[in-house]
């Protein structure tokens, strides 16, 4: 498993990485916790001429809160996200996500900003971002712009960054109160991705009743995507068992799911059901 | 002195082991040392048109570039050394690079040898080589239809071997009552030891001698073959294998790619190291499995079997490996009986050539086919018959008094004692609450379900005459060198190749207790064909078996030799001389004594030896068994079901085995649970997948399922002691029982909480989704 031949650069700053990055857009790949960039190289399916890694450049690490949202720093590491008190008190869900992610080795390098970037299909953490509606700061040539998670989850490996921009933050909106969010995970027996993730958020009033839900399903599908159908279903009165599956049921009927030679995209439709349906369940006493 | 026999003696190997001071292939550092990497098929079947080394060969730091042409008429073809008797077994040749026709994705097809391992693999990419695809095909069964691809020119029909065993059964079967008909798939495996294969190998030439560090389970079959193949002289060939990382039946056959590193030493006159990475290891080393059968049991309505017939289709793969054509004939067909009283008997078998990687042993090698097919099948007859398939087993397994059991195949069953065994593990579960359960389980839509598997399989390979007339290539005995030096230290020198399961501390254990001395002053030697003068390897189970019966043999030995010299020091005969402790004595005297000790010095010292005796301490064994050892036992496993995903869990494991007297418990107990979760990675998660064109798609971790440790349960190990009266020591191998004995306690557990559904047979892997699309048809037809 060697790679290709490539030259490497650690950046101090963001600013030299953008600044070496517009040297060679094409042929220049960041590293971060290099968890999904490496092992490509390693199989030869990249080779990019140069590595920029970004894994030290301070300004791009870190949680914080800043106007009613908690913004987390793109090169900040699952496990750091995992164990953050605030996160785990108010983004449950992305708590639950981080910490579900492979092992302590790969939580220990891999970070939020090398995930969404990378746009595995069955990364843990692109639904709970979808479900707690998070939205990337993109740094560019051209300056900062903003995207929706949705959006930059494109396709398998295809996201809404340019070769030249470098994701720089996560910014998710402190959920309001009455707000509970969970993420459910039945993990690949093999690879240990997610072969359904499922993130729920909902905000409940006192009696029960639902006023806002959003979910949203990695793995099973062709890319993650938000269940809006499902979400219809839940807003309304106090939740019933009934109205739970109902929501499953239109969760599994709007996701697009392939096969392969390993399992069906009817198997996985299954799958996205139940793990919608347990989820859900999983948040309303 | 206390005994260590039968004690959990820590491993003694396991300090530089788990500090990364082992000593591997790959760990092999020589001055000047060239790095080797091979190119491997990306087809699954082509023609080789041309191929182009210039590039590569022209860039800097690449030495030399091999291609199948250059070696054609300089190295010979890597040949099969199982060859079943009256199979009419096709020896097709096996080139060490492919030269016209590459046959499986990952075959050889050029070999770069750089100054580093960078190098090497960049040179890879810049061979081009025009390949013109052909047809594949990677199912035994489809490969010997009509129109099939064509493997081989001189295996028509893709048939490398029929084979057929056992006494009449039609009239058996056409007078029984019952009988019940099922055929099963047995699914390819991909055994994964820790460490990848590796091999280094270095020239000199001043004595002309050739070592090669070789990650090996036999080094002496290993060097023999070697030799064979590039017409070196033996005694100018040295294997070493020192530390090797598992095996699993994979480290057996000999490999186009060793036979290449070490041309190429010699070749160059430069030392060449070649190791795999993961996914070579996934396509290019031998498979396992991969059988088709159709079996039919005949019985008596009120549950007595009568007799089993099978007929096996076994996927060879592209070439015949070292012990490929002995595992699904010899190894399987013989013992479709498993542990019951049954008068006939047969097995057909169909040895078939497809588009894959080759296949050979994998931890059980036949017999957890074989018993597969027993267990499952005495679970289907006890559903048809209507009994709880315990009694079927009760009823039906030999008894203690029966033994020697010859079996329909000429087997002769040592000894056992089946019945207590599963006795035993009854006592560990709790069946009739286990029922009751799993009906109210039921009742509320949840499913549960228990399994047995009261086995028996054959080990301790074995008689030379009889390896000589099934066919095997070799002998199978086994050699052992004690030499005790001048200081009373001990050195074991042993045949046996232990490559991960103990056998530095569990010789030690035998050794000390012999010689009652302390277990640090025993060192045990292996895998070296230039310390150790000859020996067969570790495989099928016969480690402690044949080589601790040599070792033990030959402990005897010196024990007699220094009980002469203890006499004539004590001056009393040999013969009133006894030995306890590490103290010769008169018997009965106790304040007259040598020690080991000062028997030995003096055997060196020779000053004043009895007459005939010769200077020095240290004698030989060659121990070639009698018989096979026939380890058994009863496990039980219980499953649940869930409904929705159809994941099975495993929620509890009993483990009843019997391997004779219990040499190091803690060895024992690992080596079980190792198998079972092995055993049950067939039941539940593992299994290759090829595509059409024969790519194969399960080629890393990421999509093959390798148990791991989170999914087991706590499982629960006993024992009951049957020695084997026909080696020294009483055992009968423990190495490959809870593999055997997993696959079906699992499988027969899960089609028993299926049972409501009406499903009678699922084949393996029960991935959920299989077993999911099971439950919904059956709730579709409802
Ligand atoms: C054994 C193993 C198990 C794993 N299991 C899981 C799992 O269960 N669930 C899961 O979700 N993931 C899993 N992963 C993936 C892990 O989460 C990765 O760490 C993560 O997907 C990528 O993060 P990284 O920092 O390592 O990114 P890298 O590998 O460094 O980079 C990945 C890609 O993102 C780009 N990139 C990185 N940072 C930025 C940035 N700031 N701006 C723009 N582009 C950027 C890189 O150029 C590269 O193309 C596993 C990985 C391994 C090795």
């Amino acid at each position: 498993m060697i790679p290709a031949s490539f030259s490497y650069r650690r950046a101090e700053s963001l600013d030299d990485a953008l600044r070496w990055l517009a040297e060679d857009p094409q042929g220049s790949k960041l590293v971060a916790g290099g968890h999904s960039l490496l092992p490509l190289m390693k199989m030869r399916l990249a080779a990019p001429r140069r590595l920029i890694d970004i894994a030290r450049v301070s300004e791009l690490i870190g949680i914080r809160e800043q106007s009613g949202a908690i913004v987390i720093g793109a090169g900040t590491v699952h496990r750091d996200l995992a164990g953050h008190p605030d996160v785990r008190q108010k983004l449950p869900a992305l708590a639950e996500a981080a910490g579900k992610i492979g092992d302590l080795q790969v939580r220990n390098r891999g970070t939020i900003g090398g995930s969404l970037s990378h746009a595995d299909p069955s990364a843990d953490l692109p639904a709970a971002l979808m479900a707690l509606a998070a939205t990337v700061d993109i740094a560019g040539p051209a300056g900062e712009r903003s995207l929706a998670v949705e959006e930059m989850m494109v396709a398998p490996l295809v996201t809404g960054l340019a070769p030249d921009e470098v994701l720089v933050r996560v910014r998710v909106p402190i959920p309001a109160a009455g707000s509970r969010s969970v993420y459910l995970k039945h993990p690949h027996p093999a690879s240990g991705y997610a072969l359904a993730g499922v993130a729920v958020a909902v905000t409940l009033e006192p009696a029960g009743a639902v006023t806002a839900a959003r979910v949203a399903v990695t793995g099973a599908g062709v890319v993650p995507f938000r269940a809006t159908d499902a979400e219809t279903v839940l807003i309304g009165d106090r939740l019933t068992p009934a109205r739970i599956a109902e929501a499953a049921k239109a969760a599994a009927a709007a996701g697009e799911f392939a096969g392969d030679a390993l399992m069906s995209a009817e198997y996985r439709r299954q799958l996205c059901r139940v793990y919608v349906e347990r989820a859900i369940s999983a948040l309303v006493d | 002195m206390s005994k260590l026999v039968g004690t959990p003696v820590k491993r003694r190997e396991d300090a530089r082991l788990i500090t990364g001071h082992g000593n591997f292939t790959d760990d092999v550092r020589l001055p000047g040392q060239a790095y080797a990497e091979i190119l491997r098929s990306p087809h699954a079947h082509a023609r080789i048109l041309s191929i182009d080394t210039t590039a590569a060969q022209a860039m800097p730091g690449v030495v030399k570039v091999y291609t199948g042409q250059d070696l054609a008429g300089r190295v010979g073809t890597v040949p099969t050394a199982w060859i079943p008797p009256a199979s009419d077994l096709k020896q097709v040749p096996h080139a060490v690079l492919a030269v016209e026709t590459v046959r499986y994705v990952g075959d050889g097809v050029a070999m770069v040898v750089a100054d580093d391992p960078y190098i090497a693999r960049d040179a890879l990419d810049r061979i081009v080589v025009e390949y013109q695809t052909l047809p594949a095909v990677t199912d035994q069964r489809e490969a010997m239809a009509e129109g099939a691809p064509q493997l081989h020119a001189d295996a028509p029909g893709n048939v490398a071997l029929h084979w057929t065993v056992g006494n009449d059964t039609d009239e058996v079967f056409a007078q029984a009552e019952v009988v019940v008909r099922q055929e099963f798939r047995q699914q390819r495996l991909i055994p994964n030891p820790m460490e990848p294969r590796a091999a280094t190998a270095q020239y000199l030439s001043a004595t002309d001698e050739l070592t090669v560090w070789l990650t090996t389970q036999n080094p002496h079959i290993h060097r023999l073959l070697l030799s064979g193949i590039l017409g070196i002289p033996e005694h100018r060939l040295r294997v070493i294998a020192v530390d090797v990382g598992g095996g699993f039946g994979s480290k057996i056959a000999c490999y186009p790619d060793e036979v290449l590193v070490a041309y190429a030493a010699r070749d160059l006159n430069r030392p060449v190291k070649w190791t795999e990475d993961r996914r070579e290891h996934f396509m290019a080393t031998t498979h396992g499995r991969d059988h088709y059968e159709e079996v039919e049991l005949a019985g008596s309505r009120d549950g007595v079997l009568q007799g089993i017939r099978v007929k096996s289709y076994a996927n060879m793969g592209a070439y015949l490996s070292t012990a490929g054509p002995g595992v699904p004939t010899i190894l399987f067909g013989l013992i479709v009986n498993g542990a019951y009283r049954m008068p006939v008997a047969s097995s057909e078998v169909f040895g078939v050539f497809t588009n894959t990687t080759p296949t050979d042993a994998y931890r059980g090698a036949g017999r957890p086919e074989a018993t597969y097919i027993i267990e499952r099948m005495v679970d289907l007859f006890a559903q048809t018959i209507g009994q709880d398939p315990l009694e079927v087993r009760r009823r039906n397994l030999l008894r203690a008094d029966e033994f020697p059991y010859t079996n329909p195949f000429g087997l002769a069953y040592d000894s056992g004692n089946y019945h207590a065994a599963l006795d035993q593990a009854l006592t560990m579960v709790d069946y009739p609450a286990f029922r009751q359960e799993q009906a109210a389980l039921r009742a509320q839509g949840q499913y549960v379900g228990i399994g047995f598997s009261t086995y028996v399989e054959m080990c301790g390979l074995g008689p030379s005459q009889v390896a000589g007339a099934v066919g095997f290539q070799g002998g199978l005995w086994e050699s052992a060198t004690v030499r005790v030096h001048p200081s009373g230290k001990v050195q074991v020198f042993t045949g046996a190749s232990p490559h991960g399961q103990g056998e530095e501390t569990t010789f030690s254990q035998l050794v000390a207790d012999q010689l009652g001395i302390p277990i640090d002053d025993v060192d045990i030697v292996h895998g070296d064909t230039a310390r150790v003068a000859m020996g067969w390897g570790t495989y099928g189970s016969r480690t402690m078996v044949v080589g601790g019966a040599a070792i033990s043999t030959a402990v005897d030995r010196v024990i007699e030799k220094a009980r002469r010299i203890a006499a004539h020091m004590l001056e009393v005969s040999p013969e009133d001389v006894v030995f306890e402790d590490g103290v010769f004595h008169p018997e009965g005297v106790l304040d007259r004594q040598a020690t080991f000790a000062e028997v030995t010095i003096q055997a060196y010292l020779a000053w004043n030896l009895p007459q005939g005796v010769e200077p020095s301490l240290e004698a030989s064994a060659y121990y070639d068994p009698t018989n096979f050892t026939y380890p058994f036992g009863t496990h039980i496993a219980q499953v649940s079901v869930d409904a929705d995903t159809g994941e099975v869990r495993v929620t509890k494991y009993v483990a009843v085995d019997d391997c004779g007297p219990v040499v190091n418990p803690m060895i024992v107990e690992g080596q079980v649970h190792g198998g079972i979760v092995q055993g049950i990675g067939q039941a539940l998660y593992e299994g290759a997948v090829y595509d059409d064109d024969g790519q194969l798609v399960t080629g890393s971790f990421m999509d093959y399922t390798m148990p791991r440790a989170r999914f087991f349960p706590q499982i629960e190990t006993a024992h009951t002691v049957t020695p084997s009266p026909h080696n020294p020591i009483g055992v009968k191998g423990v190495g490959e029982t809870g593999t055997i004995a997993s696959t079906p306690a699992v499988v027969n557990a899960v089609m028993d909480a299926l049972s409501g559904f009406g499903i009678q047979h699922l084949d393996m892997p029960l991935t959920p989704e299989k077993v999911w699309r099971a439950m919904q048809q059956v709730q579709d037809e409802q």
